[in-house]
């Protein structure tokens, strides 16, 4: 049976953390464990072996300066989570930009990687911020590759220089070195260039890549590569860095459930790091790609601090502020900021994606991926259809009032009187939060209390380093 | 240049091998992307085996992993055969819906494409340039509508031009998406009041590691995949998880890509397959 590699190496600590002192022998089998998680998890056999290698040394000569017990544990789960870190890539790197506009990005990659996708992607990711990019339509092979780029172009208010219309018909190289030109005669400071898929062993089309990159003369090239690669991804990362090169890697499809396997086989294989992450169907669900949050979501730690970024910028800042005074000064939470705060998460993307960024999410997989994303537009309604006054003080909620309601929002009065319940225990919830606990689990699924706009202004005390790696990485995240 | 040149010619006639040739073995066979359970189990039992030489023995346990399922089309009784065709982002589904329906016309048959992949920008019309270049009709919507109504209104053309056969290319979704999966068993639903859907195709990426199980069990479990279509095989991956999705649950494969050409698909052959797997 598939598990993820989650769910096995937390299995493989709590049965270590269950254990008094311990022996070389608890350490091997722990590594086996681990061994296996990985290998199921599609990491290279090579990479595998270093890798496990490396922490049974390391494990081995720590062994005799750890105290016993628990600490023990701990300690071998620093040595894995550091190491995984390592081999991730250390620190996120970001694209550099040419010191003479425009910064060139082209991508490659095997076919139905999702080149295309992330093409419009990074185009918004840096328009965003202010850049003026221009997308290049250099996959002229699969059937209009051409018209996919430029409809997604157009939804993101991004040009694309499309001067074939592809499907077969048309020079890439040409259509390349062509729009190189057009966007410097037009002074846009970003130019990235979509390539058609191709495999490692296509001598012919690795030769096209080639000519391709010397027309265009790159500052980043980009390989893009499918989170659900399995062993091939050795060869083909290899003869892609043969074949045309290429500065970093971009994963892609890992909102998938297979995480991490790819990511570890390539940055470790290719010593070339994983810049960016892409995450869904949509083209906001993409980011930058951080080693260490990788490493955190792997051994079940939650990401936390992409969480919190996120809410950063679904929120608005005054409300956020504003929720934070209240936070602070002790002031109830209201269905009113709930409200609030369920149109800012609409725009954060899917419930389930953020919800596997609570640390534990891991155990809680299936009911995360079960989650039904259409309950927040059916809460929604419910609070919609709710007076001010019902909103502020739900106290007021009697019989008659969540039968109008329930009819208001084509919802049982059951499904009145159970949000008003949850949102009762979220209330507590918060209490608590405010109080300086974390949240036991996630609290009530279908009602997803959001906290905080940004952990920043959480009182926190600052010094707790080792304990709960939930706080942890909330520290970190800052 | 298979994966088990290297090894094999050390192994080749041999009539008994040691612990550290089998060790190589179920390595070989894991970088495969047959995974280590698997893996471990077909090792275990090619020890055992009562055979010739070790490489036959091992080729005779693969070959009894194989579904024992018919890898023939299932047909219609009457009116035409619809075959639905789902998978992961990527995987190449429309390309395998255009092969398909070429392979059928090469064999005189008569068949309607449905555009339902009303998501992803510009999949309807990367069907229709397909369409166009085979002269086979395809049925479209509104981008952005309802997949479900688009494969239901090609149902009834199906019918109404008693063509042979209506495949039905459908938008790439994460098996782990409930609300995608959904969308599927309602795209099925709404087309079988008009015809019983005969096929399910999953097409599963051959560069795809031990993921493509997780793919066929739950697709299986939300809409029943009755075939995959294994593409990509022209790559340097070798597609062991197919092996592994034909041992573990007993789907058959029974179509594969190795191109990007209409010409570039085939029915499903155990002993090529097994042979580009092992090389032996
Ligand atoms: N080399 C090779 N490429 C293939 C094969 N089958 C499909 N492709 C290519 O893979 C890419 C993706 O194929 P599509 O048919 O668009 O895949 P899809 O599953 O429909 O993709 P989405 O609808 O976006 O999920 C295209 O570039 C195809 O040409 C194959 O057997 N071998
Ligand atoms: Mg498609």
């Amino acid at each position: 049976m598939f598990e993820s590699l989650t769910t096995r190496i937390s299995g493989a600590f709590s049965s270590l953390r269950g254990r008094g002192k311990l022996s070389a022998s608890d350490i091997e089998s722990t590594c086996a464990d681990i061994r296996l998680a990985l290998l199921e998890a599609d990491v290279a056999q090579s990479v595998v072996e270093n890798f496990v290698t490396l922490i049974q040394e390391k494990s081995l000569a720590a062994l005799p300066e750890m105290q016993s017990g628990t600490n023990q544990a701990n300690a071998i789960f620093e040595i894995v989570n550091k190491e995984l870190i390592e081999i991730l890539g250390g620190a996120a790197r970001r694209v550099r930009f040419a010191k003479n506009p425009p910064t060139v990005i082209m991508l490659a990659g095997l076919q139905g990687a999702g080149k295309t996708t992330l093409a419009g992607k990074l185009a918004k990711f840096y328009a965003d911020q202010g850049n003026t990019p221009l997308l290049i339509a250099s996959d002229l092979a699969r059937p209009n590759a051409v018209t996919q780029l430029q409809v997604v172009g157009e939804s993101i208010g991004v040009p694309v220089f499309a001067p074939e219309v592809g499907s077969g018909v048309g020079d890439p190289v040409k259509v390349a070195r062509d729009g190189i030109a057009f966007a410097k005669s037009k002074q846009y400071n970003m130019v990235i260039v979509d390539t058609a898929g191709r495999l490692g062993i296509d001598e012919e089309l690795m030769k096209q890549a080639r000519d391709i990159r010397d027309a265009v003369q790159p500052d980043e090239i980009l390989f893009v590569v499918d989170a659900m690669i399995g062993q091939d991804a050795v060869r083909t990362s290899q003869a892609f860095l043969d074949g045309v090169g290429f500065d970093g890697v971009v994963l892609t499809k890992l909102d998938g459930d297979a995480r991490g396997g790819a990511a570890l086989s390539i940055a470790s294989l290719t010593k070339r790091p994983i810049m960016f992450a892409s995450t869904g169907e949509k083209l906001a669900d993409f980011d930058i790609f951080y080693p260490d949050r990788m490493a955190s979501q792997i051994l079940g730690m939650g990401d936390v601090a992409t969480l919190a970024e996120q809410a950063k910028k679904a929120f608005n800042t005054d409300s956020a502020e504003r929720l934070e005074k209240k936070f602070e000064s002790g002031e109830d939470f209201t269905l009113e900021d709930f409200l609030e705060q369920l149109e800012a998460m609409s725009k954060m993307g899917s419930m389930s994606k953020m919800l596997s960024m609570l640390p534990g999410a891991g155990a809680m997989k299936k009911q995360i991926d079960n989650f039904d994303e259409s309950e927040l537009v059916r809460t929604k309604s419910i609070v919609q259809s709710m007076t001010p006054i019902e909103r502020r003080d739900p106290k007021v909620l009697n019989g008659a009032r969540r039968a109008r309601i329930a009819l208001g929002s084509g919802r049982k009065v059951s499904d009145v009187n159970s949000l008003v319940e949850r949102f009762s225990a979220a209330q507590k919830m918060m209490k608590q939060v405010r109080n300086g606990g974390m949240p036991q689990g996630l609290g009530g699924m279908g009602m997803p209390a959001m906290p905080k706009a940004a952990p920043k202004n959480v009182p926190q005390k600052k010094k707790s380093k080792s304990g709960n790696p939930a706080k942890r990485a909330l520290e970190e995240g800052q | 240049m298979g994966i088990f040149t290297k090894f094999l010619s050390k192994i080749k006639g041999a009539s008994s091998l040691s612990n550290s040739d089998w060790e190589e073995l179920y390595s070989e066979l894991l970088e495969s992307d047959i995974g280590p359970t698997l893996s471990r189990q077909l090792i275990d039992e090619a020890r055992k085996s009562k055979s010739d030489s070790p490489e036959e023995g091992l080729h005779q346990i693969l070959l009894a992993h194989l579904s024992t399922q018919s890898r023939e089309i299932r047909r219609a009784e009457s009116g035409p055969t619809t075959i639905l065709v789902v998978g992961v982002n990527g995987t190449g589904k429309t390309t395998s819906v255009a092969k398909l329906a070429a392979y059928l016309q090469g064999q005189k048959s008569n068949v309607v494409l449905a555009a339902a992949d009303t998501f992803r920008a510009a999949a309807v019309d990367q069907l229709r340039t397909w369409g166009d270049r085979l002269g086979i009709e395809v049925i479209s919507g509104k981008d952005n509508g309802d997949p479900a109504s688009v494969a239901f209104d090609s149902a009834q053309v199906a019918l109404g031009q008693k063509a042979d056969f209506l495949i039905i290319d459908t938008a790439g979704r994460l098996h782990n998406k409930n609300d995608l999966m959904a969308e599927l068993g309602k795209v099925k639903r709404v087309v079988e009041k008009v015809l019983p859907i005969n096929e399910v195709l999953l097409v599963i990426d051959a560069t795809t590691g031990h993921n493509g199980i997780s793919q066929a069990r739950i697709f299986t479990e939300s809409i029943g995949v009755t075939g995959i279509i294994l593409t990509k095989l022209d790559g340097s991956a070798r597609g062991g998880v197919a092996l592994a999705i034909e041992a573990e649950l007993g789907i058959p494969i029974k179509w594969v890509g190795t191109g990007e050409s209409e010409g570039d698909f085939a029915p499903f052959d155990r002993e090529s397959y097994l042979r580009g797997l092992t090389q032996m």
